[in-house]
């Protein structure tokens, strides 16, 4: 238990740092999405379930949902949003 | 055992490929694989001259660089004030750290009298088996209530910055164009089908987590955020318009109206009997049963109407700035 508690620490580590180093905003965000996770794991095993249920719900759902859709607006999306325009504009001229 | 290979054959082997490619005699992939160029990058003579010169004008008018000596030491003085800060304040950090009570020890001065009384006499008076749920919805309901006011502070602060003008947005084609939601539901195969099964059980166990808050782990805020997220999840399956026939800005309004309101009421009730010693007439209940704790099941099911309605509030204007 020891050993796995001190893999999962040392993850968070690796999350955290390579959150800060990695170019693309949207791999920090995953990368941010599993950070929480792995938060939530190291709740349950201090024993602390309300906390993990928290955690996995807003840490690793809704906030990054919130910050996928900030990114989509200001179009740091890049390689989905050409392709997105695309449909739109094949949209407005069947329409 | 080594033997010598003729050299036509050496020629045709992998290691004589590898021995080329490291020279950089051959690139493997020319020929082999289709490659275009890649085009340069010219951007448009006239606009770079011109944002140079507005970039230079700007800074000298601001900045007035060569007259100013005053700028040139600021410059100078601010890294090494910076450097200087950061480390004196890691150092003072680490050194309050230090001095911290160690983790987890007996004696600390966390373990008092306090902690004791909710351990010991948790279950007599508040009727919840989870000493948590216990703590925050009834010793300390107080600091709850006003948590549940800052989510809804929140909601609104939200709602003033990005909320949309609907009537503005009618005229213009840009807007129209930036709006999802004429272009929704998107009809993705994939994100339908796996809605579908995935949001009702969601759902349930949101609710699971809210009713069961006083029995186990979970409570108001935990199942409320699970709930919002099975709402999210609906949403961007099918579209606003499917979710506009049970929630809109006045379900939200009237929602954590009457939660927020339910929930002040419920606890002034308590406060007031509590504080002047009558006997409060809600039954505690048999623990561990669900219909027990008091009060404690009817908050947390205020708070977890507040939380979803939040989360899902909070989604619903980040993405098109209204419901």
């Amino acid at each position: 238990m020891e050993i796995f508690r001190i893999i999962l620490l040392g993850f968070l580590l690796v999350c955290a740092i390579s959150v800060s180093l990695s170019k693309k905003l949207l791999n920090s965000i995953l990368i941010y999405m599993s950070y929480s996770l792995v938060v939530s794991i190291i709740w349950v095993l201090l024993e602390s379930p309300d906390l993990a249920i928290t955690e996995a719900a807003v840490g690793a759902g809704i906030t990054s949902v919130l910050f996928f859709v900030t990114l989509k607006k200001i179009h740091a999306i890049v390689g989905t949003e050409k392709k997105e325009e695309g449909d739109k504009k094949d949209e407005q001229k069947d329409s | 055992m080594s033997r010598k290979i003729p050299e036509k054959e050496y020629e045709k082997t992998h290691s004589f490929k590898f021995k080329q490619w490291l020279d950089g005699t051959k690139d493997p992939y020319l020929d082999e694989v289709e490659m275009k160029p890649q085009k340069e990058f010219c951007e448009n003579k006239e606009v770079l001259k011109k944002r140079e010169e507005e970039d230079k004008e700007i800074f000298q008018r601001v900045y007035d660089v060569e007259h100013n000596a005053k700028i040139r030491f600021f410059n100078r003085a601010y890294t090494v004030f910076s450097v200087l800060f950061c480390i004196s304040l890691v150092f003072l950090l680490l050194t309050a750290v230090s001095h911290l009570p160690k983790f987890g020890q007996g004696n600390n001065p966390v373990n008092n009298e306090v902690s004791q009384r909710y351990i010991e006499k948790g279950l007599q008076e508040t009727g919840a088996v989870n000493i948590v749920t216990g703590m925050i919805l009834d010793y300390r309901a107080f600091d709850t209530l006003g948590e549940s006011h800052v989510l809804f502070i929140a909601t609104c602060t939200v709602l003033i910055l990005l909320r949309s003008d609907r009537k503005k947005g009618k005229n213009s084609i840009e807007d129209m164009e930036n709006n999802d939601r004429i272009y929704e539901p998107k009809n993705d195969i994939i994100l339908q089908t796996v809605a579908r099964i995935l949001v009702p059980p969601i759902i349930i166990f949101g609710i699971y987590v809210i009713l069961g808050g006083h029995l186990g782990p979970g409570g108001g805020f935990s199942g409320g955020a699970v709930i919002g997220a099975g709402l999210i999840l609906y949403l961007n399956a099918f579209g606003f318009a499917k979710t506009e026939r049970f929630f809109t800005a006045k379900t939200y309004k009237w929602m954590s109206f009457g939660a927020l309101a339910c929930y002040a009421l419920a606890k002034s009730y308590s406060f007031y009997t509590g504080a002047n010693h009558i006997h409060s007439i809600i039954p505690m209940g048999t623990p561990g049963a669900i219909l027990s704790s008091g009060l404690i099941l009817v908050l947390n099911i205020c708070v977890g109407i507040v939380v979803a309605g939040t989360m899902y509030t909070f989604y619903a204007m980040f993405r098109k700035g209204g419901y």
